[in-house]
């Protein structure tokens, strides 16, 4: 098997079948990442088709200081930006923010309780990916971004900075917010009322604002229902 | 350690990349704090559950539909 940078080689010479074979080894992961930024299939397929015929055209001058996926990664990441800012009525880019850190406190964790079981054995399938998506849909973009790229996709934090043009401080600081929020989210619907920590002075507790599991549940079969088992 | 710089330690600490002096402050605050306990303990099944259920797989159709485009745009550009 060809090595990815001799596959390079070839396509810049004019290979086609060197190029499919690159498309071949990162479309399915592209894919799945695109899909998880954006949440829209249709979004997803035109970003992907965008980001490859980007890679197509400027594949002459890839100069292999990163991986090719990272490459890639990078050029589809900010083709899904591009959706997620005209879908927010936003046009900035992310190497146009300000790279200094996040300021303010990291977030207290509010509900902490163990979880009730394991939520991938208590649900089926299609309620827990409603659960999930309704959750990471409610980060910011910029939080969400960094989330998928290091915790579901496995980049380090080094790379993950390296696609979104941010300092590793940035991602690690909007990572931990991320994971926090979302912790949080799950825990609502997650956790188990009966074992649940009540407020102290260092932890959360009974916040107001927590809606009950139940009535979480009943909203996301609903949306289910809605969606007409799609 | 107190809570809240547990807190800002809990990214290296779930990563397993904090620092041998440090990990051992923080695991010695996790064993008398149960509520620091289930917040990383949560933290660690929200990744978890995220990283398994990632499971969206590129549609046949659209691969069939992106292949073909991309050999159009292969043959213009190298044929002119």
């Amino acid at each position: 098997m060809l090595t990815e940078s001799e596959l390079i080689a070839q396509a810049k010479q004019g290979d086609f079948e060197a190029f499919e074979t690159l498309v071949t080894r990162h479309e399915r992961r592209l894919y799945r990442l695109v899909v998880q930024l954006v949440h829209k299939a249709e979004d997803a397929e035109d970003i992907i088709q965008t980001a490859f015929l980007n890679a197509l055209e400027h594949l002459g001058g890839f100069r292999e200081e990163s991986s090719f996926g990272t490459w890639l990664t990078r050029i589809a990441t900010h083709e899904a930006l591009k959706v997620l800012r005209r879908r927010n009525g936003w046009v900035q880019l992310p190497a146009e923010e300000g790279t200094e850190v996040e300021d303010g406190d990291i977030p207290h964790p509010e509900y902490i309780a163990d979880w009730r079981e394991n939520p991938a054995e208590m649900y089926e399938q299609r309620l827990l990916r409603v659960i999930l998506d309704e959750a990471i849909q409610q980060l910011p973009d910029s939080h969400r971004l960094v989330f998928v790229l290091r915790d579901v996709e496995g980049f380090s934090i080094e790379e993950t900075a390296q696609v979104l043009s941010i300092s590793p401080a940035n991602v690690k600081v909007r990572l931990l917010r991320a994971r926090l929020a979302l912790r949080e989210k799950l825990t609502t619907v997650f956790g188990d009322e009966t074992r649940r920590h009540q407020r102290t002075p260092d932890h959360g507790g009974d916040s107001e604002t927590v809606t009950k599991a139940a009535r979480l549940l009943e909203h996301y079969q609903a949306q289910i229902n809605q969606r007409g088992g799609a | 350690m107190k809570c809240e710089e547990l807190l800002a330690m809990l990214n290296d600490y779930v990563d397993g990349q904090i620092d041998p002096g440090v990990c051992e402050a923080f695991e010695s605050h996790l064993e008398g704090c149960n509520p620091c306990q289930v917040v990383v303990d949560t933290i660690r099944k929200t990744i978890t559950l995220y990283k398994d259920e990632a499971v969206y797989e590129l549609p046949f159709s659209f691969r069939t539909r992106l292949h073909q485009n991309l050999r159009e745009r292969w043959k213009q550009k190298w044929n002119n």
